[in-house]
Parts: structure tokens; C-alpha cells; sequence
């Protein structure tokens, strides 16, 4: 039990690690040079060929893990293309992105949820 | 029209005269080579037909004096115009051509240009495409002319396109058959032995008759094969020397119009129904996949009918305006927990009931996603007819039962039936089953608004912002949508209401790019004398195939909303190259070579006013993009086009 506890505290310590070494701006530049929006769109908003990213709810390995073996229709990508470092940035630019915001701010929205 | 006050003379009967005279001085007198005379003589004596009164006494008689005629009273293209002015066509989608001009001319004047009337298209592509759009809002087909050969070449992707999406355009080939009446090389580049053998393949019947009560007989079949289900193009040659040439003496009076009468569409076997009928009845789990079912307005009332009664979802493959957006059935349901699958008009129904890999994966493997015990209908025209060389029909799907029928003319009995069977048991089930399903619709609606939100302010400007804008702007009127969602990930649909018959007409049919801006062209020509205001988002890719067609509208007046979807490339091409790229290993960055529109960009707004059209932008900031579509919509009012570059985000 001990045991699990350190291996998790690691773990956490790792990703949080790679998390905080994620550099936003490099990772817009790759957002834009890789075509991510292509299928996600330039505000990371999803479209019908990519899923919502924008804020996204993945840490980082798990964005990682997911591009390197997509379980949906997304290419995957080998780390000679794209690296686990630029990954990590790519990740830091997506928590910039705004999500989704309460429909009743967006007046044209909210009149359509109204109707 | 002048009249001229010689005698009128066949120039047939003529030259057949002046071969079987003197050899000499009939050949000078036709100005041919005295061999190709004796060859053309040679080949008339085994295989003539039996000679009129009118050739007997040219062929017996003395040789007639050479006589220079230049004009007629008559024309054979008049009678022409008589046949297709029986059938009805209000328009004629055409770009001219010199091998029906004998056809245009009487249709303009003889014909006062009215029922059909003329629209002048500049290229063969958008008069099909036109005519295509324009069907799906009236249901009503067009009278399109093209010349047999360049101009067949150019309209033939069209042509697939409505093949495909199960659309009829009457296509009539100007072709000049016979040898001595082509008048240069012009004449003979434009002319070819069998003119719809390009396109036989994705037509559904082609003649090229060789008189003009056979003109007459072949036009009426034409209509009436196109117009039974599955209803397809049809092809018509129209030979030059019957156009030009005048109606031969004794055949004035003698030549008919047949009485044209549309077969009524096949409903299904009644055995067949009430077995239907029994697998949705007693499922508790059924799923209804609306492919091209709505033939008419009447089988949108039907189909929401057949749904409630069963409780069933509702999956539209948006090909047409199937079911009302907002009911609570609509695109719910879900094929892979049913226990009977209703397919109605689905083209390719494998591709509902299996999966497909992806493109991202090496290999290719397609299970089935459906219950191992779930029970397949399929109820379609398409089992009615069949080509083999295009491959539109899709994979061989094995289902348990199959009626070959219209699947519109099919739902009233289907209904009966349901009815005949349901019990109070069963109706409690489907209230139950009601009450579910209207809440994963409810849900799903907040899903979309909620992804309607990101990005909203974003530049390039979202599609979801674009729907929405254009929604807060049209739902007060009486609108069309004219073109499709597919490239913006189905905004329109998410958020719009849609619940009556024009209000969508789905997309290509076999996705053949250059028709959006032609197909809305049309559809708002039929939407215009029902005062509606057309929308059309239009893909920039598609608009640089015919965008002449910005020019038809400007002219005849086509009130018609046109919004760029300017995502500045040919996108679905783009993300493929990323997936290539991908596969193998390599980097995506120069996935854009060969897709993308940049550098420069091009200018829509620009484009549009040079074809005489009102127009704003490019618009890249999206809180421009209401008072530029405020603006735009009052000119569209006035009944004028009008177009807005709108710089968009990809999807």
C-alpha cells in the first residue's frame, strides 16, 4: 500500500512536472505548423471531423498516450513526427483556450434555447 | 417571324433529287465531288427505306431546276418545341450551342420564350446542377440542351451528381447525325455517332431519333421514364438537320404529341408490409434511417406519423428534408441497440449498420454494428433498378426483408398496418419509449448550444457563428436553406428549426464539387415565385468550378443569400493529406501544398461584383458579419442577389 502510494505520488510529481514545462506559445506555433485545427478548429472548438479541445480535460500524458494511438478517426502520430516535449506545449496552448461558456451569454444562443 | 414567299423545299428531298439525276450536273449543282455522289447513291439503292409520294416524283420526274432556298415557314425544331411545350417545363438551364440552335431559336420565338423560358447559364455544368437544385424545391424537372459532344463533357459530372441523388434532368443533345450537314470542321468536332454513350452509364434512358414524329414519341417516353421511381436523367438527341430543315409537306398534319401519363409510383407488397409492420410493432428497440424518402411534401407528415406511432428513432441521413429538426424523435434512436432497423430509400445502407476503419488505420475491416438478432428492412426504389459500371449502389447489405417499392408510397399501408397491430400493451411501451428518446433529443440540443459557444468570438469566424447569425437574421421569414451542412459540421441543423418540405434539399448525391453554387442558383430560381428567401452557404472550393453562375443569378434576378464559407482551401483534401502524412510517418507541415487557397487569397466579395452582383466583405472579424448580413438580406428582399465573404474557420 505504501509502495502505491509513493509510485503515485511520483507519478503525479512526473506529469505535474511535465505539465508546468508545457510552453503555451510554442505550442500555438505548433498548434498552427502541425494543423491540429484542421479537424479541431483554430479555437480548438471540435468541428464534425475533430473532437472539442479547447480547455481540454486531458493532462498531458494522457493527450500524449491519446496521440500516439487514437482510438477515433484522428491520425496518429509517432514521436519522430512530433515529439512528447512539443506534445506537452501543445497541451499547455490547449488550457488557454476558452471552453464552452453558460449559453445565456450568448444572446443569439440563448434566444435559441428560448424558443 | 419573316415568311418567306418561295416555295418551301425539303433540302433532303432535294439532294436526293439532284444524286439520282444527271450525273454531272446534279453533282455541280450540290457542289460535291462527283465520287462522294455515286458513293452516297450507291449506299441509298440496298438499303433505302420505302420512298414518299414527294421522292417517287423527284426520283421519276423530270430533274427539278435548281432552286437556292433560304428560308421556311416551318422548321422542324417549331414541332420540337410543340412536344416539349407538352411537357410542361417551366425553364430551359442552357448554355448556347451552335448544334441546337435551330431548337433555341424556335423556342425564343416561336415559343415567345415563355413556358419554358430561357436562363442563360455559362457552362454546361451549372445548367445540370441548376436543374438539379431547382428540383428538389419544385419537384419539378428542368428541359436542359447541350451540345452533344464539348458541351456533354462539360455537364457530365453534373449529370452523375443527380444520378446519384435520385433527380431527374431532361438533358436534350444538339448532334448533327448526318455527314453532308456538317458544314466544316466545327460542324464535325462537334458531332459523334452515339452522343449519350458518355453518359449512358448514369442516365436512365437516351434516344436520338431519326424523324420527328420519332422526336415526338421519344420526348413523352423520356419524361415519363424519368419520372418514375427511382426517377433519374434522362438523354435526347436532337439531330440539326431536323431542327433547321422544314417540316416535310406531308407530314404537316400527320405529326402527333402521344398523351403523356406518369405511372403511379410502386407501394410495396401488401404481404411484405404487414410483415414489416409485425417486426416494428413488436420491437422494443426500433430505428428508423430516412434516406431520399421525402419524393414529396406528404411523406414528411407520414413519416413523423409512422414514428410516433411506433416510438421509434429517427436517424435522417439529411439527403432530403425528411423530419421536422425539433420533433423530439428526430435523430434519435440508436442502430447499434435496436432490434429492427427500418431503412427507407438508404443508399448504401451497409454503411449504417457497419463500421468502417478509419483512414488513420492500415487495413480495412467492416463489422457489423448492429445486435446479432436485430431484424433488417429495407424498403427502396433502388432494388428496382440497377447499372453496373458506377458504383453508387453501395455494398451488397444482407437484411431480412426487402420490399422493392417507393418507400413514400409505401408508408400509408406501413401505417395501417402499425396501426392494425398496435395493442394497449405495445402503446404503453412506446410511450415509455417516446418519453426517452425525447430526452436524449432534449439533451442533445443543450449539447449543441453549449459547443455553439466556443469559439464564438473567435476569428476566422466559427461556423456555428455563422449559423447562428444567419438564424437570428432569417427566422422571422419565410426561408430555404439551398445548399448543404456537410462542410459546416451541420450547424443549420443543429440550430435552426426546420419543419417545412423546402426548407433543406440535402447535397450532391455523388459528391461532386461545382455543384453548391449552381444547385442554390436553382433552388432559388423555384423558391422565387414563392417570394421564400434563399439562403446558400457557399464552400469556397466549389464556387471556383462554375462561378459563372454568380452571373445567372445578377441577371435573371435570382433573389438568393449567398454566405462564403471561405476557409481559404479545398479542406477535406487538406486533412486527408494530413492523414497520408501521418500514416507515414512524416510530419504534416506541408500538407497544404496542392489544397490551399492562399496566396493570394481570393476575393469573393470582389468576384461577385464583378458579375454584377451585390456584395460586402471579406469579413473576418465576426461581429461585423450581422449588420454586413442585415444589409445584404434587404437587397435580397428587393428579389437581387447578394453575396458576403465571410473568412471562416475550416469546419
Amino acid at each position: 500500500m505504501k509502495f502505491i502510494a509513493l509510485f503515485l505520488s511520483a507519478l503525479l510529481v512526473s506529469i505535474g512536472f511535465a505539465q508546468s514545462n508545457g510552453n503555451a506559445e510554442n505550442g500555438k506555433r505548433l498548434f498552427l505548423r502541425d494543423g491540429c485545427w484542421e479537424c479541431h478548429g483554430y479555437a480548438g472548438q471540435g468541428s464534425r471531423d475533430g473532437a472539442r479541445i479547447a480547455s481540454t480535460a486531458l493532462n498531458a500524458q494522457a493527450l500524449i498516450r491519446y496521440v500516439r494511438r487514437p482510438s477515433g478517426a484522428m491520425p496518429a502520430y509517432v514521436d519522430k513526427v512530433i515529439s512528447d516535449q512539443e506534445l506537452t506545449d501543445i497541451w499547455a496552448y490547449l488550457k488557454t483556450l476558452p471552453g464552452p461558456k453558460p449559453v445565456k451569454d450568448v444572446p443569439i444562443l440563448n434566444a435559441i434555447k428560448n424558443e | 417571324m419573316a415568311k418567306s414567299k418561295r416555295v418551301s423545299v425539303d433540302r433532303r428531298g432535294f439532294l436526293k433529287g439532284a444524286a439520282a439525276g444527271a450525273a454531272a450536273g446534279a453533282a455541280a449543282l450540290v457542289g460535291k465531288p462527283p465520287a462522294a455522289s455515286a458513293q452516297e447513291t450507291a449506299q441509298a439503292r440496298p438499303t433505302a427505306p420505302l420512298p414518299t409520294p414527294r421522292q417517287v416524283a423527284l426520283e421519276t420526274g423530270a430533274p427539278a431546276p435548281r432552286v437556292d432556298v433560304y428560308t421556311t415557314d416551318r422548321p422542324g425544331a417549331d414541332f420540337m418545341v410543340d412536344v416539349l411545350k407538352s411537357l410542361g417545363f417551366e425553364y430551359i438551364f442552357a448554355n448556347p450551342g451552335s448544334s441546337f440552335r435551330g431548337l433555341q431559336e424556335s423556342f425564343i420565338n416561336y415559343g415567345k420564350n415563355s413556358k419554358p423560358e430561357w436562363i442563360t447559364c455559362c457552362h454546361e455544368e451549372q445548367s445540370i446542377a441548376m436543374a438539379h437544385g431547382y428540383y428538389k424545391i419544385e419537384r419539378k424537372p428542368i428541359l436542359t440542351l447541350a451540345h452533344g459532344t464539348v458541351g456533354l463533357q462539360h455537364a457530365s459530372m453534373a449529370i452523375y451528381n443527380a444520378y446519384a441523388d435520385r433527380v431527374p434532368v431532361y438533358l436534350i443533345l444538339g448532334n448533327e447525325q448526318e455527314i453532308a450537314y456538317r458544314r466544316g470542321d466545327v460542324e464535325w468536332t462537334h458531332s459523334v455517332q452515339d452522343a449519350a454513350s458518355m453518359v449512358r452509364d448514369y442516365t436512365k434512358w437516351d434516344d436520338s431519333p431519326v424523324s420527328l414524329g420519332h422526336f415526338a414519341e421519344s420526348a413523352v417516353r423520356a419524361y415519363k421514364v424519368m419520372m418514375t421511381t427511382p426517377m433519374e436523367p434522362v438523354v435526347l438527341c436532337a439531330n440539326g438537320q431536323l431542327q433547321e430543315e422544314p417540316i416535310p409537306q406531308e407530314e404537316r398534319g400527320r405529326l402527333q404529341i402521344p398523351k403523356m401519363t406518369l405511372p403511379t409510383p410502386p407501394a410495396g407488397d401488401p404481404s411484405a408490409v404487414n410483415e414489416a409492420a409485425k417486426m416494428l410493432v413488436n420491437a422494443e428497440n426500433p430505428v428508423i434511417v430516412a434516406g431520399r424518402v421525402a419524393r414529396t411534401p406528404a411523406a414528411i407528415p407520414m413519416l413523423v406519423e409512422l414514428a410516433e406511432i411506433l416510438g421509434a428513432g429517427v436517424q435522417d441521413r439529411k439527403f432530403r428534408m425528411n423530419f421536422p429538426s425539433h420533433h423530439p424523435l428526430f435523430n434519435t434512436g440508436n442502430v447499434a441497440t435496436a432490434d429492427v432497423v427500418l431503412g427507407l430509400e438508404v443508399p448504401d445502407f451497409w454503411q449504417t449498420t457497419h463500421t468502417m476503419t478509419p483512414i488513420n488505420r492500415m487495413g480495412m475491416e467492416s463489422r457489423a454494428i448492429t445486435k446479432p438478432d436485430a431484424k433488417l428492412i429495407t424498403i427502396t426504389a433502388n432494388d428496382l433498378f440497377s447499372h453496373s459500371n458506377y458504383q453508387d449502389f453501395g455494398r451488397y447489405t444482407p437484411v431480412d426483408l426487402a420490399i422493392a417499392a417507393d418507400a413514400e408510397a409505401t408508408l400509408p399501408p406501413l401505417i395501417e398496418a402499425c396501426k392494425r397491430l398496435m395493442t394497449a400493451d405495445r402503446k404503453r411501451a412506446v410511450e415509455e419509449r417516446t418519453k426517452k428518446l425525447a430526452e436524449e433529443h432534449r439533451r442533445t440540443r443543450e449539447r449543441d448550444l453549449e459547443a455553439a459557444t466556443v469559439g464564438w468570438d473567435a476569428s476566422p469566424v466559427s461556423t456555428a457563428r455563422m449559423a447562428g447569425e444567419l438564424w437570428n437574421q432569417i427566422e422571422k421569414e419565410d426561408w430555404s436553406l439551398v445548399s448543404d451542412t456537410t462542410f459546416v459540421s451541420w450547424w443549420p441543423l443543429r440550430l435552426w428549426k426546420f419543419d417545412k418540405p423546402y426548407q433543406f434539399i440535402g447535397g450532391h448525391g455523388a459528391y461532386g464539387i461545382g455543384y453548391g453554387a449552381p444547385a442554390a442558383v436553382g433552388a432559388a430560381l423555384a423558391n422565387k415565385k414563392y417570394g421564400r428567401i434563399s439562403v446558400n452557404i457557399q464552400c469556397d472550393g466549389d464556387l471556383n468550378y462554375v462561378p459563372g453562375v454568380l452571373w445567372t443569378a445578377a441577371h435573371h434576378r435570382i433573389p438568393l443569400l449567398s454566405i462564403m464559407h471561405n476557409n481559404r482551401g479545398y479542406h477535406q483534401e487538406h486533412m486527408f493529406l494530413q492523414d497520408m502524412a501521418s500514416r507515414a510517418g512524416r510530419g504534416p507541415e506541408n500538407a497544404g501544398i496542392g489544397v490551399t487557397l492562399e496566396d493570394p487569397h481570393i476575393n469573393y466579395a470582389t468576384m461577385a461584383k464583378a458579375y454584377g452582383m451585390y456584395s460586402s466583405g471579406p469579413i473576418e472579424n465576426p461581429n461585423d458579419f450581422g449588420p454586413a448580413l442585415k444589409a445584404a438580406l434587404e437587397v435580397v428582399k428587393k428579389g437581387e442577389p447578394a453575396l458576403i465573404d465571410l473568412v471562416t474557420q475550416p469546419r
